[in-house]
């Protein structure tokens, strides 16, 4: 299977789902397909669906790329499937998908290791069910301050994401984010500089691309801002001093070694006055869109999308022999 | 935007700063709410297989007689062809206006071919009614609930939206006056009335024929023209055609008709029927839009009418559209929790579902579609804030098997949330950015 030119290697990209995230990724999978056929691979895009195991046991990709987002594309049930099948693919594996794609999981991980991360509480509804939502919102500002964020414990896009600045709006916000999980994610709010480092794994070197800083013209970084060309000012390299830079740099890479990432990934982090770099959170399967950071951060290192992939594809086919 | 501490300045000329969208400062002030909206990439979902959609008014077209369609148009092309696929005339194929005047002559329209002008779809024709008459800030009264083309026309031209309420026999005369007298009093220029009388979208109630007087008395009184929009107007599921407005007052009501829903959605063929001065302008209109509507499409329309058993046809249409008007009315009643109510149709596509107080319907939307089921919330029908405690569902598309499986999920998904509001008590819908309705093509 190495052995083959690239040419005769096929690339199963396989993007959209059933996620709420369906949308955006549909959009990653056909920019990186667009990105890697001039490397001379076929690729193919794929949805997954009842078809999808078939497919796979049928026309035996040379290797997958998971450009799927939220849900089965970053938990690690799809990555199961495809080790299963023995399929190679690019990125992290099952097992270090499930701790990293669960926010706190990740968050609990970076903090033992003495990183910087803003302070939380993870609360399913049946907690404020059974204790009274007011005592337990009232309990949640003490302990975390305002403003605070709300995350849905697992997904991506910053859907369902919303920063609390008056206690007044805690309720609504708590519906809101419950309707895309069973548990939320309160965190205190750091205003700040907001960054995102990629880091890309070669031959078991990470290297960690130029950080990119985050400016929303909003000044929160939600799904309007993110997909909205215009609406977000982005600075790749972003306009950090050396040292701090240098540590958004050694964050990325800790926390792709620390969470046994593989490949490539994400890592957001948010910038104090002080120059503290907090972690945020870590994306395996980050997103590839005209408005996401990865794409920006390999081109300020020089290179292109498609040259980064399909050296990934090398990889992974390598891994599997 | 650059604080200090951490970061270090820099200027607009950084070659480091990405701005996505180079044209940000040059857009038009109308633009305003085109962005991303998160409600709006929910609806990707919807399109597959597994999720049972409510949320789109995709036409089921599966009763179509395809292999005859195929024929005919392999003959068109052959016969006709040079002209089919020649530009034509702005106002339209003259063979198709005289039909059309039949078609209207079933609801009592009395009109001559010269005053139809054909459009790509009656939401071309609509595009077209509210630049021909509204400035900025005029404003034009819609039902609300209302449908979410309009407010989008309406909007692009920055024209203002009072909604007038509804009752379960449609719009209501009291309101309309006391609309028009708050606008007056305000000062404002009424420009015109936009009304769906038959089995309404999204509200799928029809307005009583006892009411379409009064209602246009109340506008000839007041100067304010009528818009009749009526594409469903053939799809009664008793066979009953009621009388447009069009026909008792031509010189005041403008009539926008359409085939997407009597026959082909794809064809994009519309029409408007308008007084002789409007209709002279609505040419000019059209030829700056574009041009002409599509010649074949035209001539596909005008060969189907003149060929094909096409009243026959729509009874199809209306006997499939009732049995799924009748699958999700007896599922709701089976599966909906207390507090919820509904309109019954008795024609068209869709039915308007109020859920019980404090739930936010376009905040529940992410827990629906992980349940696999999609509605369209309330508020994409309305210009200001409200709707949040409604949605529409659309019955037309899905089988009946389908449609009673979706309402039994969005039953649960609604249970899930009533829940959760009673945990966290009333809550304010939140506002969002960008559209919150399907795409024209989901089902």
């Amino acid at each position: 299977m190495g052995d083959s030119t690239k040419a005769e290697r096929t690339v199963a990209v396989l993007a959209g789902g059933l996620s709420h995230e369906r949308d955006i990724s549909l959009r990653s999978g056909r920019r990186l397909s667009a990105a890697l056929r001039p490397e001379g691979l076929h690729v193919e895009e794929w949805d997954t669906d009842a078809s999808l195991i078939t497919r796979l046991r049928d026309q035996r990709p040379h290797a997958a790329i998971v450009a799927l987002h939220g849900g089965e594309g970053e938990n690690g049930s799809i990555q199961a499937v495809l080790e299963m099948l023995d399929v190679p693919y690019v990125g992290t594996s099952a097992h270090a998908c499930r701790r990293a794609w669960d926010k706190p999981t990740a968050k609990a991980e970076i903090a033992e290791a003495g990183y910087p991360t803003p302070g939380w509480v993870v609360l399913p509804h049946s907690t404020f069910r059974e204790l009274g939502a007011p005592a337990m919102l009232e309990a949640m500002v003490d302990c975390l301050g305002l403003p605070l964020i709300l995350k849905p414990d697992q997904g991506g896009s910053a859907l369902g994401t919303q920063v609390v600045r008056d206690k007044a709006e805690l309720s609504t916000a708590m519906v809101g984010c419950f309707a895309y999980a069973d548990a939320v994610l309160a965190e205190r709010f750091i205003e700040g500089v907001e960054v995102a480092v990629t880091v890309v794994e070669r031959d078991g070197e990470l290297e960690a691309l130029p950080p990119v800083e985050i400016v929303p013209e909003s000044g929160v970084y939600d799904y309007t801002s993110r997909y909205t060309a215009g609406l977000t000012d982005f600075f790749a390299p972003a306009r950090l001093t050396d040292e701090v830079a240098a540590g958004v740099a050694e964050l990325g890479i800790s926390a792709h070694k620390l969470l046994g990432l593989r490949d490539i990934s994400r890592t957001d982090a948010m910038i104090d006055g002080d120059g503290t770099v907090h972690f945020l959170e870590v994306n395996i399967s980050p997103g590839l869109t005209e408005t996401s950071t990865v794409p920006m951060a390999i081109e300020a290192s020089g290179r292109t999308l498609g040259m980064i992939y399909s050296d990934l594809v090398d990889q992974a086919t390598k891994r599997s022999r | 935007m650059n604080p200090s501490g951490p970061t270090q300045p820099s200027d607009e000329h950084d070659p480091s700063r990405h701005n996505l969208d180079p044209h940000l400062d040059r857009y038009a002030a109308r633009t305003a709410g085109m962005t991303a909206s998160e409600i709006r990439a929910l609806f990707a979902v919807a399109s597959r297989p597994e999720v049972v959609s409510l949320a789109g008014g995709m036409p089921n077209l599966t009763a179509l007689p395809l292999e005859s369609l195929a024929a005919q148009m392999s003959d068109l092309i052959r016969e006709e062809g040079l002209t089919g696929l020649q530009y034509g005339s702005a106002q339209g194929v003259p063979t198709l206006r005289e039909q059309i005047c039949e078609i209207m002559a079933l609801e009592g329209i009395s009109a001559h071919p010269d005053d139809v002008v054909v459009t790509v779809g009656s939401q071309m024709g609509l595009d077209m009614v509210t630049r021909l008459f509204c400035d900025p800030g005029d404003v034009v009264l819609a039902e609300g609930p209302s449908y979410v083309g309009a407010i989008g026309s309406f909007t692009a031209y920055q024209a203002e939206i009072e909604h007038v309420a509804m009752d379960d026999d449609g719009l209501v005369p009291e309101n309309l006056r006391e609309a028009l007298a708050r606008t007056e009093r305000e000062g404002k220029r009424v420009k015109f009335l936009y009304t769906i009388p038959n089995f309404h979208n999204p509200a799928g109630v029809t307005l009583a024929v006892n009411r379409r007087s009064e209602i246009l008395e109340i506008c000839r009184q007041h100067g304010v023209l009528v818009i009749e929009d009526n594409p469903y107007g053939l799809l009664d599921f008793n066979g009953n055609i009621y009388p447009a407005l069009r026909a008792s007052d031509p010189d005041n009501v403008i009539y926008l008709g359409s085939f997407s829903k009597t026959f082909a959605s794809g064809l994009r063929v519309g029409w408007v029927l308008a007084p002789h001065a409007v209709r002279e302008k609505l040419v000019l209109a059209a030829e700056s839009a574009t041009l002409c509507p599509p010649t074949l499409n035209q001539l596909v329309v005008s060969r189907y009418l003149s060929s094909h058993d096409w009243m026959g046809q729509i009874k199809t249409f209306r006997e499939n559209y009732r049995e799924r008007r009748d699958a999700i009315l007896g599922a709701l009643e089976q599966h909906m929790p207390p507090g919820c109510s509904w309109t019954h149709p008795s024609g068209g596509f869709y039915v308007w579902l109020t859920v019980p107080e404090g739930v936010d319907a376009k905040a529940m939307l992410p827990r629906a579609v992980t349940a696999r089921v999609a509605y369209a919330s309330g508020t994409g029908f309305y210009a200001n804030a409200e709707g949040s405690s409604q949605m529409r569902l659309s019955y037309c598309y899905p089988t009946p098997e389908r449609l009673r499986e979706g309402v039994r999920r969005l039953a649960g998904v609604l249970e899930s949330e009533i829940e959760l509001v009673h945990t966290f008590g009333t809550v304010h819908a939140r506002t969002s950015s960008g559209p919150e309705t399907p795409s024209p093509d989901t089902a």
